[in-house]
């Protein structure tokens, strides 16, 4: 699905392909040496992934392709044709936010907010695994995430209570936290 | 209005005013604008860490498809620097590098990859100049001189107070403790890299949109290397992805794509890449220090020499204030009765340093209270009771006639020591185990800016209209710290309202009242200052009209909750937007300012300037350790910290603001360090960074960081807004010093130096073990030419806080007076 064109006055050809990026099929065109962290900042407009290294060394760039966290610089924007990514402004459903963002706001675990958003995904894809982790397992989790601003305390807290109440939410719909469908 | 003792917004734990946008990525960080036509800028920076720019041949540069402009030097004629008394920098360097990094060139062209590839064609011309790698090369090697303008040799600062006469009360003492200490340098490590974009508007003038922490200065800055009015610059600084100080300095990079705006008329975009930013770093200075202390029997210091010497790297930066810093805050935790200081601050052929939170306490901070530990071990002095015994007073001056208004230390000391069981667990613990504990103190905003005014240090915009809408206007710069959510929850709480209603237009030298910036911590008391005399005209006005319609006095209006209420009736109440309709009318379009100038220093003495501010913070922490004797690994598992806040305006954020510099303070204990080799001669001879990536640069993760129990001490200070101290910087100080002391407890050695890595402590074990001074550490301060000092006598022996003139000196005025 994928044709290359040449890029206006310059050398380069471009790709065009269709990347599945929050639930939604988008049309890009971009130079293939292109990560899939600077496809979605600088072709898609997605600013909310960010980047501290663009070494795969802080985790700021992480997003979700097909349900893991992966460090969007490390990837090719090329390699994702046909998978499912996730990131931040993907989160909130409408105007409400996701537990997890709600959890962070309320409880410090957004400080400056720049590791924040892949923080974020790596924590949900830790919830969607499973929704009750212990302490060890969230730190263990979010051991790739760089954060200069909290001691990571208020992070964990904020995971731990999102948690609570995703658990909480999901005892009341009678439906099933990992997989979003209802539990027999 | 800090007498109150009903709140409805401070004091109480709430999501922060901007938590929604942080949360869901739609803060926008510099480097997240973009523009139609933007272009994008890199620059060529040095490879070489001193050398003369013979030649720059660009002209390759400018033919490769995609370049829109090549920048070398000769474009910036002006020097630019943060201080008004080292402006030794240029944008671009223009005839001589002093660093591996120092940037000489800049190429814009339609993309980053395009203008990366046109710097390789960039030929330069060099011819390699001799290299100074530290302090003692700086002072053996007076014929290498890296800058012109200094006195003499490599000698950038070189300054020296006395307060009392120290030799005299040393020798009067039961005791003199001398040590050496080394603290090595680090870095901010923020997580977003540096970020500019510059445009011009329709009008023809230029905007900047910056990661910075200081507008004001940026501004100032920029209109001198660009000869641009002030007036026709706007700097807007965006929420900075973490600062910690690395966005302090004016930045090469700012200047370059400003010039290249206007030169183009497009906007141009730069975001530095990591290595960059650990090579601009502008960080935490490596000190050498040496202390000598009196103390008498009972444990209480008679007088103390403190000697420093720092290695500055390649430029001035905020190193004149980091010189006087690496010792004018050392009196104000305990009562010192006199005070000698040296500093010395040295030019080196490596990244400049600067400011890093703590900005030059922390190095002699360490070295205090470590000596404060062998003092107590000495004369078998409990730690903590030995502290206790000598915490200072409130409301009195220091030795160097600072004034120290509140102070919660002593509380802070007991508060970790029951929480942690000192009494019962130090020195009772396993070999191998152990406890430590230190204090530290920090100023609620520095009492002068950098460069000398008569002007307010802050000031805040308020407007209200008929529609009900607050919008508060100040030049203060969210960092990540708060201090929207500091600006909201005061309007909010002075004119009864929910945070969420107010909305903050911050950082902006077009929009906003001017603020001097995030350092310091000094915008809570600052900003939150001004914002309470804002608020409160509003305040009085809309009382004014409220009282005519609920039928009472003006000072019987309470207003919360979003309504205006007569005091003792909540039955009968008007809506904020009723009231704010009233006073429209009655008194025209609705708007207030406010602004806030420190108290006036004590000290008038020349350089007790730097020091002064309007409150302290004071902070004790206790940390434990378990070592591996075997592999010297340092293993932290609790921590307790308890820091005089004064109040906390929004608990959840001041926690936050305790325990990230626990982490931070932590990092630079165990293991960050900015360190540099040089390369063999074949090589160039250059001095490059040990660790210039994420990954070599280690800092903790969420796997290593340790519990921690964090206590805010709650003892208002009449100086501050609702009495809030700061907490940015000051939980930092002691928890360096903590460790080393605990790993003394825990194995009986001392680690004099930072960080503290394993091999020290297997080296300093195999010491003990051959029956040597278990230590590790610096054994030699060298010569340093400090000047004659200063002699200021300090308060208690008649004083009026201005030096005076040696005797000898004196005499020989007489002798030649009529």
């Amino acid at each position: 699905m994928t044709d290359t064109q040449s890029a206006p006055g310059g050398a380069r050809r471009n790709l065009r392909m269709v990347l599945h990026v929050n639930g939604e099929d988008t049309e890009v065109l971009f130079a293939p040496y292109k990560t899939l962290l600077e496809v979605l900042r600088e072709d898609l407009g997605l600013t909310g992934t960010k980047h501290g290294c663009e070494l795969g060394e802080c985790g700021a760039c992480a997003v979700l392709v097909d349900g893991l966290p992966l460090l969007s610089c490390l990837v090719l924007a090329v390699e994702c044709e046909g998978k499912a990514i996730e990131t931040v402004e993907g989160l909130a459903r409408g105007p409400t936010l996701h537990p997890l963002q709600a959890a962070f706001a309320d409880l410090g675990g957004a400080q400056c907010g720049y590791c924040t958003p892949g923080v974020l995904m790596t924590a949900k894809a830790l919830l969607d695994g499973d929704p009750d982790p212990c302490r060890e397992k969230i730190r263990e989790a979010i051991s790739g995430n760089l954060c200069r601003c909290t001691g990571y305390q208020q992070i964990y807290e904020s995971i731990e209570e999102a948690a609570r109440r995703m658990r909480a939410d999901a005892a009341q719909s009678g439906s099933c936290p990992c997989c979003e469908g209802t539990a027999p | 209005m800090t007498k109150r003792t009903h709140f409805d917004v401070i004091g109480k734990p709430r999501r922060r005013v901007d938590g929604r946008a942080k949360v869901t990525g739609q803060t926008r960080f510099a480097d997240d604008i973009v523009l139609p036509r933007m272009l994008h800028a890199r620059l060529l920076r040095s490879p070489h860490p001193h050398a003369r720019i013979v030649a720059i041949d660009a002209s390759r540069a400018e033919r490769h498809p995609g370049v829109h402009l090549v920048l070398t030097g000769k474009d910036f004629p002006v020097s630019i620097g943060i201080l008004p008394v080292s402006q030794d920098e240029y944008p671009l360097a223009p005839e001589r590098v002093r660093y591996v990094g120092d940037p000489l060139a800049a190429v814009v062209a339609r993309d980053e990859q395009t203008a990366g590839e046109a710097l390789d064609l960039i030929d330069v011309t060099w011819e390699i100049l001799p290299t100074i790698g530290s302090p003692q090369e700086a002072l053996a090697r007076p014929d290498v001189r890296i800058h012109d303008y200094n006195d003499v040799g490599n000698i950038h600062r070189n300054q020296s107070y006395q307060f009392g006469d120290v030799d005299a009360a040393l020798a009067a003492s039961d005791h003199v403790f001398e040590d050496l200490f080394f603290f090595e340098g680090n870095t901010h490590l923020a997580i977003e890299q540096h970020a500019s974009v510059a445009a011009v508007d329709g009008e023809g003038k230029l905007t900047l949109w910056s990661s910075t922490q200081v507008p004001h200065y940026v501004h100032r800055q920029m209109a001198r290397a660009l000869a641009v009015p002030e007036a026709h610059i706007r700097i807007i600084a965006c929420p900075n992805g973490g600062g910690f100080g690395g966005k302090t300095d004016v930045c090469n990079h700012e200047a370059v794509v400003l010039k290249a705006a206007l030169m183009l008329g497009r906007p141009v975009k730069i975001c530095l890449n990591r290595e960059e930013v650990f090579y601009m770093h502008r960080g935490r200075h490596p000190v050498l220090m040496k202390f000598r202390t009196g103390v008498s029997n009972d444990g209480r210091i008679t007088g103390m020499h403190l000697q420093t010497l720092l290695d500055g790297g390649a430029y001035g930066s905020y190193g004149t204030a980091s010189t006087f810093y690496t010792g004018a805050l050392t009196p104000v935790t305990y009562e010192l009765p006199r005070y000698k200081f040296e500093g010395c601050r040295t030019f080196t052929n490596k990244p400049p340093c600067g400011a890093k939170r703590g900005h030059g306490t922390p190095q002699p901070r360490f070295g205090q209270e470590i000596q404060l530990d062998k003092i107590a071990e000495k004369l078998r002095l409990d730690p903590a009771e030995l502290r206790l015994n000598m915490v200072a007073k409130p409301n009195t001056l220091t030795a160097n006639w600072l004034r120290i208004g509140s102070i919660g230390l002593a509380e802070c000391i007991r508060q970790v020591v029951d929480r942690s069981d000192w009494k019962n667990r130090r020195g009772k613990l396993p070999e191998g185990r152990g406890l430590g504990l230190a204090c530290g103190a920090y100023m609620s905003g520095a009492g002068l800016s950098i460069y000398w005014n008569k002007l307010p240090h802050s000031g805040v915009q308020l407007l209200i209209d008929r529609s009900g809408q607050v919008t508060v206007f100040c030049g203060a710069t969210e960092v990540g710290q708060g201090s929207d959510d500091v600006l909201a929850g005061i309007v909010a709480e002075v004119l009864g309202i929910d945070p969420f209603e107010v909305r903050c237009v911050t950082g902006d030298t077009a929009l906003t009242p001017i603020d001097l910036g995030s350092y310091s911590s000094r915008v809570t008391v600052m900003m939150g200052n001004a914002a309470i005399e804002a608020a409160g005209k509003l305040r009085a006005l809309l009382a004014d009209v409220a009282a005519a319609q609920l039928q009472t006095a003006p000072e019987h209006v309470v207003l919360a909750h979003g309504r205006v209420f007569r005091a003792g009736d909540p039955g009968k109440s008007l809506s904020f937007k009723e009231v704010v309709v009233l006073a429209e009318a009655k008194h025209g379009t609705l708007g207030a300012v406010g602004s806030y100038t420190p108290p006036k220093p004590p000290g008038r003495y020349k350089g007790g300037g730097v020091g002064p501010s309007p409150a302290y913070s004071y902070t004790a922490c206790i940390v434990e350790v378990e070592v591996d004797r075997a592999t010297g690994w340092i293993h932290v598992p609790k921590i307790w910290i308890a820091h005089d806040i004064g109040r906390a305006l929004n608990p959840v954020l001041a926690r936050g603001q305790v325990e990230g510099s626990v982490y931070m303070g932590l990092c630079e204990a165990l293991m960050e360090e900015q360190s540099f080799r040089r390369l063999p001669p074949k090589l160039s001879h250059a001095l490059v960074h040990r660790a210039p990536s994420m990954l070599e640069y280690k800092s903790i993760t969420a796997l290593d960081m340790p519990e921690m129990d964090t206590v805010l001490v709650e003892d208002p200070d009449p100086n501050c807004p609702f009495g809030a101290k700061e907490v940015g910087q000051g939980p930092l100080l002691p928890v360096m010093p903590a460790v080393a002391n605990a790993i003394f407890d825990a194995l009986g050695i001392r680690i004099d130096e930072l960080p503290i890595t394993p091999d020290k402590v297997l080296k300093a074990l195999a010491r003990k073990a051959k029956g040597e001074n278990p230590r590790v550490g610096p054994d030699h301060f060298p010569e340093v030419p400090y000047p004659e000092p200063m002699l200021v006598p300090p308060p208690w022996e008649g004083g009026d806080g201005n030096s005076v003139e040696p005797a000898a000196r004196a005499g020989r005025v007489r002798e030649v007076a009529p």
